[in-house]
């Protein structure tokens, strides 16, 4: 007797995947309705879009010259911004993981603060930090390090929990108290994955935080908004082209040496 | 008359796993310094939970074990790090930082008698790091200093996990199954290396072995545990291979 198990008719008929795939398209087909998207309009302005299109066709060049500034002021943002996100978040992701931390409490309590951070939407981060400091891009800054610290913490913590036990077991074996443990035998199993997540979450940054200006928080997006509100589309050109330039590089160069890392 | 004193003593000691798994039953023992014991037992008798009580790696919930006459069981925080800073250990799968230096590796076994903010900054001290060359010497792995821990074999793994005990200047060597996952030609080296440190230095060296002439080869002295029981102890110039088969003996076999 060296039959295969019969497979149950829920299993011979994929019925949990048929069952899930209806139900994702009902939800999809009625909020769509419920949204009161309207598809006709959608192709309808198209048409619009091309005009629109058209009219960016001849980019503003003499323009460059004014968007290297902020385009600068907007990389630097977000350095600055995943720097300090990145080092708040460092001990908050050793006190959220589980391999670390045996207290539920402090475990509960950091992850609790970190769920919190992390809800909060990043447009609504800008429009409050420029309300607190002020139009610029200080309030961009600090809208990134927030949004970076709930990105970070979260990633970190995740990877502190995959790391080898082993070591950390002999290094309590041998009188380390908790700092040496995480520097000895912690830190060396997590520091390329914490690069990459840097980098990764830089990469991010820069993104955002062209379209953070738009709110005031300072950067290329406050030349986007302003261009786009005086119908000046050739300059609005050189804008998106001069951020697609520098995403792509910022990407790429943070690819390659995330490849490197890992 | 006054007899000697045990090096480690244990009274009565139990474990009971928060799940309820009896991990050790009233354990009566001593070890006295200088012995080579090696601990036998079926896999599940309790022998890594034993040695793991011995530098409080695993809590007792009963009894009490006293080191030098003194009771371990009230030790906490720094008190609980000094008195594992001179308790060296070695595991089966060696745990050595895969991703550092050998060297690293090696120093790693003396950061329990640094401050933390030195030890953090990485400095040791040049005598520490001579010793550190001299240790990985004794083990013929002078060469590999430099080398990432991940680049060398097991057995290389396991002699830098010597050399780390070494470091710690340790009275007692605990071993849990260090040989259980080497070849048999590595495993003597490495149970040479071990019986070495306890012919030279008088360190206190306690073995889990799984085999039976291993256990034979290296020993002053057999313990044998069966659900966490200690059912067998006996210098080797008494012991006799009949013996094993009670400790070896099935649990439900002697019911
Ligand atoms: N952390 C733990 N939690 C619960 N039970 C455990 C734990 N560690 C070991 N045990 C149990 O305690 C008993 C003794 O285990 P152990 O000391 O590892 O035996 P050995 O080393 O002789 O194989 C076993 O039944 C095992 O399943
Ligand atoms: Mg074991």
């Amino acid at each position: 007797m060296n039959e295969i198990p019969k497979r149950t008719i829920i299993q011979k008929y994929h019925v949990r995947g048929i069952l899930i795939t209806v139900i994702l398209s009902l939800l999809l087909i009625f909020s769509s309705i419920m949204t009161g998207v309207d598809w006709s309009e959608f192709f309808s302005n198209l048409g619009q879009f091309f005009a629109l299109l058209g009219r960016m066709a001849n980019p503003d060049w003499q323009y460059l010259n004014v968007v290297v500034q902020p385009i600068i002021e907007t990389i630097q943002m977000a350095l600055l911004g995943t720097t300090i996100g990145t080092a708040v978040a460092i001990p908050f992701a050793f006190l959220a993981a589980r391999n670390l931390v045996k207290s539920l409490l402090v475990r509960g309590v950091t992850r609790f603060v970190l769920n919190l951070v992390r809800t909060l939407p990043d447009l609504l981060l800008a429009a409050l930090f420029v309300a607190i400091v002020g139009i610029g891009p200080t309030a961009g800054v600090w809208t990134l390090a927030i949004f970076s610290f709930g990105m970070i913490s979260k990633l970190f913590y995740e990877t502190v929990e995959t790391i080898e036990k082993g070591p950390i077991e002999a290094l309590r074996a041998a009188g380390a108290n908790k700092i040496q443990i995480i520097v000895f035998a912690v830190i060396p199993q997590v520091i390329n994955n914490f690069i990459s997540y840097f980098l990764y979450t830089f990469e991010i940054n820069v993104r955002a935080s062209t379209v953070l200006g738009y709110l005031g928080a300072g950067g290329i997006g406050v030349f986007l908004q302003r261009s786009l509100s005086s119908f000046r589309y050739d300059q609005t050109a050189v804008i998106i082209i001069a951020i697609l330039i520098v995403v792509v590089i910022i990407d790429s160069l943070s690819n390659t040496l995330r490849e490197r890392l890992l | 008359m006054m007899t000697k004193q045990p090096l480690i003593s244990f009274k009565n000691v139990s474990k009971i796993y928060n799940n309820g798994t009896v991990g050790l039953k009233k354990v009566n023992l001593d070890i006295f310094q200088g012995e080579f014991v090696v601990i036998v037992g079926l896999s599940g008798a309790g022998k890594s939970t034993l040695l793991r009580t011995i530098n409080k790696m695993h809590n007792i919930t009963d009894g009490d074990i006293t080191i030098n006459g003194e009771s371990i069981t009230p030790l906490k925080g720094k008190k609980l790090c000094k008195l594992r800073s001179c308790i060296g250990m070695i595991f089966q799968n060696f745990n050595l930082v895969k991703r550092s230096s050998v060297l690293r590796n090696v120093l790693i076994g003396r950061v329990g008698y640094y401050p933390t903010w030195k030890s953090v900054l990485g400095i040791f001290s040049p005598e520490d790091k001579k010793k550190a060359a001299t240790a990985l010497q004794r083990v013929n792995l002078a060469e590999k200093i430099y080398a990432r821990a991940d680049e060398l074999s097991g057995g290389q793994q396991q002699r830098v996990a010597i050399a780390r005990v070494f470091m710690q200047n340790p009275k007692i060597i605990l071993a849990d199954e260090p040989v259980a996952s080497l070849d048999p030609l590595t495993t003597n080296a490495i149970m040479d290396d071990l019986k070495n440190l306890n012919r030279e230095f008088k360190m206190t060296v306690i073995v889990n072995l799984h085999s039976v002439p291993l256990a034979l080869k290296y020993a002053d002295r057999i313990i044998g545990l069966r659900a966490g029981e200690l059912v067998y102890d006996k210098t080797i110039t008494e012991v006799s291979e009949q013996d094993f088969k009670t400790i070896y003996q099935e649990e439900g076999a002697i019911r």
